[in-house]
């Protein structure tokens, strides 16, 4: 369909390796191994190792990039053997443009906060060894390449695996803090939760090709094979599509197994907080995807009724608990929750219509998915790199203390505030691109044979309409406390601006954000062949100036300029201010409107708790709050007139006791009574060993 | 002429919208102190504020960024920006196919945005106050409003502004229990995206009931000017959006600029009576707290949802 320079081989033809997008791909997953085992030997040389492992992370991701792209691009797929692992079990790899498209992801923000890190990272040379942080951080990258590219059961839970440990490690990393600890050790305990749960679905899918005696059907391919050919009953594809859903959706964040979320990305280094929000929840809805459409193919509708259920519950409680927050990262954490959410809701969109075989509708959907995964990764991973330098700069997470960090970082805030604008789904930002693609879907879907789902779909729109109103609010809060208005802290706080690895890190996501806003067309075009694969049709309807425009399904049905728009305005005020400054007018400044109170002070500043009070009284009853207010001082003086009054405000997930708790107390239970077999005596355990061996002869 | 005809209908559409928008707010002010027993000032009175304060001098509070300086450029930008995609006077506007209506409202919400962050700018409680408040109405005014024009635009199946308003001109008159609820849902966000009484008051500067006036009660000279004028212009085109929508007789179709004058007579006829319409829920209504604003808006979510239903239920 596109014109096909390098079909089937890398640009430079084929050399020594074999450079296809998949050989790309693989040859990228290597330097990042590399240069995670080159690591430990530098452990001695810190800024070398900085400089090494970073600038080698840039330079690998930007191989995968080329790969990933390609393969998008050429919409070619690849694969490959690898003679590792078990014997007899080969990890088969494979690119196509599913996977093309989520490396490409990986791979953007990969390079981007690898330049920042250079900077964000230098931060703790002689603090601490940075020594793990570079490890985990390149065997992160190369284990969600590798989740990607594998294309079979086994190779995929090690890679996943591979990719929980090493980012386990990365949020231990300030290890000799209760917080980080007690927060990696959740992480852990729900991406075990779902790995279990993703293992028994590609159980029950391999099981259905082979039976369950055999495990010759573990690879990818055949499961496709048999899903294709209907030898798997509904009843089963159900619980393997069930299990997956959950099991992923543990990783993505999805509400109620989101609690491991705003535990972890505020623990973690900001780099590495980037790098999970960003990409590494983006694997989770890769899995959703290929074991749905790929793996099973829809085949029933309530399947994405019920992914649109949850990723509506998840978009608008996820944002509401945002607006509550006052730590910047936590915050962040669940705006995640929130994006997951809104990225949910076109992938169950995108399979109500696939199993209705609306194949144009079904790709506008899961475009506006795709859409959204790239952009949320770009300015997620931006925000998340701001919160990093503000961190870094004002050595302050907790909002309240924050404020008119405008004047003191002048670069850090105008790209923080284009993730802000990007986030709420401003035009020209990305944002609006992919919530106007879903928007077009909700709009497009025609009377569905359900009852159900034709009350579901208009109260699916208001939902994210709603979301989308609410994380404006959100980050008009977050902005305008952190960055404007006048410093809260402690008065001598040593505020300053982040270098320049940091700053370019951020002005390559800020730019990316704008061009993505701008140029929907051409990124459409790009990701075209993504739902051309797994739903057999494309979006884009044709159009003169085809690059223009977006034009899902006909010109007089919808579309939308992002050029235009975009030039539109800036003309519009270009003419206001060259008219308005045709004449001289003095600017002169004053104090500001004090009602003749003369004695206003910094914390009388609207702050976080404030600007969110009145969505707690609007939405309050969702959350559990304890807030009291008590004077002290002068018992006898009128309570107008207190020296001091103390307010404190409790706020709690409620999802915290519903689901975490229980789960927590039962694996620490269970390893207590697991823990009762070792007595750390070798005589006991021979006798283990005897017993085990007599049960299995009589199994036998 | 085929060619230039809609380019001109785009430069006159514009140029209407920057003229006739102190013109509405006029009309209002002095139906309004007719409907009290005061004297008026006169229609003309809004541009006569408006020259004084581009006149005048600037006097910037001593914390203001660049954020508090840009924001009536971008306020006054992006509600022009959206005066040249709503069909007004024809439905031969070439930019109305740049920018739907989903883009519309992202438009006022640009506008929106940018007043809450510099209300934050300057770091007064007033400030804070005005964009906690406004933020809180337009969360729930937004999603509202896309609701009920989600609705025309399931009814005319398009949401580009010029099909939706040509699809339903061509239409004979019909009565659609979903429409009804997306007008009704629509008056009410209407009312709240203006500050109108009883969500808000423009003309109040009393500390405690303030929500848009306490945003920008910081800016002075030509900015308060920009910022003054985008207003007028917001009511006028939520007006003229409203009448296109649902009442869209009388625009020009395409390519008939004989229809041109009658489009002028019945747009100004359809304005004069919504501005009548806001005069009598003004003077009728008293201020409603601020926490019953949640419930208003509420309503009007509601209303615009169940339009929607209905017509996926009933149509």
């Amino acid at each position: 369909m596109q014109g096909i320079p390098f079909k089937g081989r890398g640009p430079w033809g084929r050399g020594v390796l074999n450079l296809d997008p998949l050989g790309l791909v693989s040859l990228s997953i290597l330097v990042f191994l590399a240069l995670a085992g080159l690591s430990p030997l530098l452990a001695s040389r810190q800024k070398t190792l900085l400089a090494i492992t970073f600038l080698g992370s840039t330079l690998a991701s930007l191989i995968a990039l080329s790969g990933g792209f390609l393969a998008v691009y050429n919409s070619s797929t690849s694969s490959m053997i690898m003679p590792v692992g078990l014997p007899d079990l080969p990890f088969y790899l494979r690119l196509d443009p599913l996977s093309g498209f989520f490396a490409t992801v990986v791979a953007i923000l990969g390079f981007l906060v690898s330049v920042y890190s250079i900077g964000y990272v230098k931060s703790f040379v002689g603090v601490r060894s940075i020594t793990p942080l570079a490890v985990f951080y390149n065997l992160f990258l190369a284990g969600m390449l590798l989740v990607l590219v594998a294309d079979d059961a086994y190779s995929f839970m090690v890679s996943w695996e591979l990719m929980a440990a090493a980012s386990f490690f990365l949020v231990a990393f300030e290890d000799e803090n209760a917080k980080a600890r007690k927060a990696a050790f959740i992480y852990i305990l729900i991406a075990h939760i779902g790995a279990v749960m993703i293992l028994l679905s590609f159980g029950v899918m391999s099981g259905a090709a082979s039976g369950f005696e055999s495990f010759t059907s573990y690879t990818f391919s055949s499961m496709r094979a048999n899903a294709a050919s209907g030898h798997i009953t509904p009843a089963w594809a159900a619980a393997a599509f069930l299990l997956a859903l959950f099991g992923f959706g543990a990783k993505a964040g999805i509400i109620p197994l989101h609690v491991w979320l705003p535990e972890a990305h505020p623990a973690a280094p900001s780099n590495v907080s980037a790098l999970m929000s960003g990409v590494m929840l983006k694997t989770a809805i890769y899995g959703i995807i290929r074991v749905s459409f790929d793996l099973l193919g829809v085949t029933e509708w309530w399947w994405g009724g019920l992914v649109l259920i949850i990723g509506l519950v998840s978009a608008l409680i996820g944002i509401l608990f945002a607006l509550l927050q006052v730590d910047l990262k936590r915050l962040l954490a669940y705006s995640s929750v929130e994006n997951i959410g809104v990225i949910l809701i076109s992938v169950g969109l995108s399979m109500i219509f696939a199993s209705f075989k609306m194949g144009a509708l079904s790709a506008l959907a899961m475009i506006a998915a795709l859409y959204h995964i790239l952009n949320h990764a770009v300015f997620k991973g931006l925000l998340f790199m701001g919160a990093g330098s503000v961190l870094h700069g004002a050595h302050e997470r907790n909002m309240e203390r924050m404020g008119g960090l405008i004047h003191k970082m002048p670069w850090t805030a105008p790209l923080f505030l284009v993730g802000c604008l990007s986030i709420s789904s401003l035009p020209p930002f990305s944002g609006f691109a992919s919530e106007w693609l879903a928007f077009q879907s909700f709009l497009l879907s025609p009377s569905l044979p359900s009852p159900l789902l034709n009350l579901l779909i208009p109260l699916g729109a208001a939902v994210l309409a709603l979301t989308a109103a609410l994380a404006a609010r959100c980050f008009v809060k977050v902005f305008g406390v952190a960055f404007l208005g006048a410093w809260r802290g402690s008065a001598n706080a040593n505020v300053h601006e982040a270098g320049f690895s940091m700053k370019a890190g951020m002005a390559g996501a800020a730019v990316l954000s704008l061009a993505l806003g701008v140029f929907p067309a051409f990124v459409i075009g790009w990701m075209d062949s993504v739902p051309s694969m797994l739903v057999a049709s494309t979006v884009q309807a044709e159009s003169p100036f085809g690059w223009l425009w977006i034009t899902p399904v006909a010109p007089e049905r919808a579309s939308y300029s992002a050029p235009i728009v975009f030039l539109g305005i800036l003309s519009f005020v270009a003419a206001a201010y060259l008219l308005l400054h045709a004449r001289k007018t003095a600017i002169r400044r004053g104090p500001i409107w004090d009602c003749g109170f003369e004695k206003l002070t910094n914390r009388m500043q609207y702050n976080s708790t404030s600007f969110a009070m009145p969505l707690r009284r609007i939405f309050g009853f969702l959350f559990s709050i304890k807030e009291t207010s008590r004077a002290q001082g002068n018992p006898n003086a009128s309570p107008m007139f207190q020296d001091r009054y103390v307010y404190n405000l409790k706020l709690r997930d409620r999802f915290w006791y519903l689901f975490y708790k229980p789960a927590s107390d039962l694996s620490f239970w269970a390893s207590r009574k697991v823990g009762r077999l070792q007595h750390g005596r070798i005589q006991i355990y021979l006798l283990y060993s005897f017993v085990t061996l007599i049960v299995l002869l009589m199994f036998s | 002429m085929k060619s230039v005809y809609p380019l001109l209908i785009e430069a006159l559409q514009v140029l209407i919208v920057l003229v006739a928008s102190p013109l509405l707010v006029g009309w209002v002010r002095v139906l309004k102190c007719r409907a009290q027993g005061r004297r008026s000032a006169g229609v003309f009175q809004p541009y006569r504020d408006l020259s004084k304060l581009f006149m005048k001098d600037i006097v910037l509070a001593e914390n203001a960024s660049w954020v508090f300086r840009v924001t009536p450029y971008i306020v006054f930008g992006a509600t022009l920006m959206a005066g040249a995609i709503i069909p007004i006077i024809s439905v031969d506007l070439p930019l109305a196919a740049t920018a739907d209506i989903i883009a519309l409202v992202a438009l006022f919400a640009i506008a929106r945005f940018f007043t809450a962050l510099a209300g934050m700018d300057i770091g007064t409680a007033f400030g804070g106050m005005g964009s906690s408040r406004e933020m809180m109405v337009a969360s729930l005014a937004e999603p509202a409003m896309l609701m009920s024009v989600f609705t025309v635009s399931l009814v005319s199946h398009s949401t580009s502004l010029s099909f939706m308003a040509h699809t339903l001109l061509e239409n004979a008159i019909m009565l659609r229990p979903s429409l009804a609820f997306a007008l009704l849902a629509f008056a009410l966000i209407a009312i709240a995206e203006n500050g109108r009484i009883p969500v808000d008051n423009p003309s109040t500067h009393l500390e405690l009931t303030m929500i848009h006036e306490a945003m920008i009660l910081e800016y002075s000279g030509r900015h308060l000017a920009l910022i003054e004028w985008a207003s007028m212009m917001k009511l006028f085109l939520f007006s003229s959006l409203g009448v296109s929508l649902f009442f869209p007789w009388g625009i020009a179709g395409a390519d008939a600029p004989a229809m041109l004058p009658l489009a002028f007579v019945s747009l100004a006829i359809k304005l004069a009576l919504v501005g009548a319409a806001i005069v009598v829920i003004e003077t009728r209504l008293a201020k409603m707290r601020i926490f019953r604003v949640p419930e208003f808006l509420g309503a009007a979510f509601i209303l615009s949802t169940l339009g929607m239903l209905s017509f996926f239920m009933l149509e």
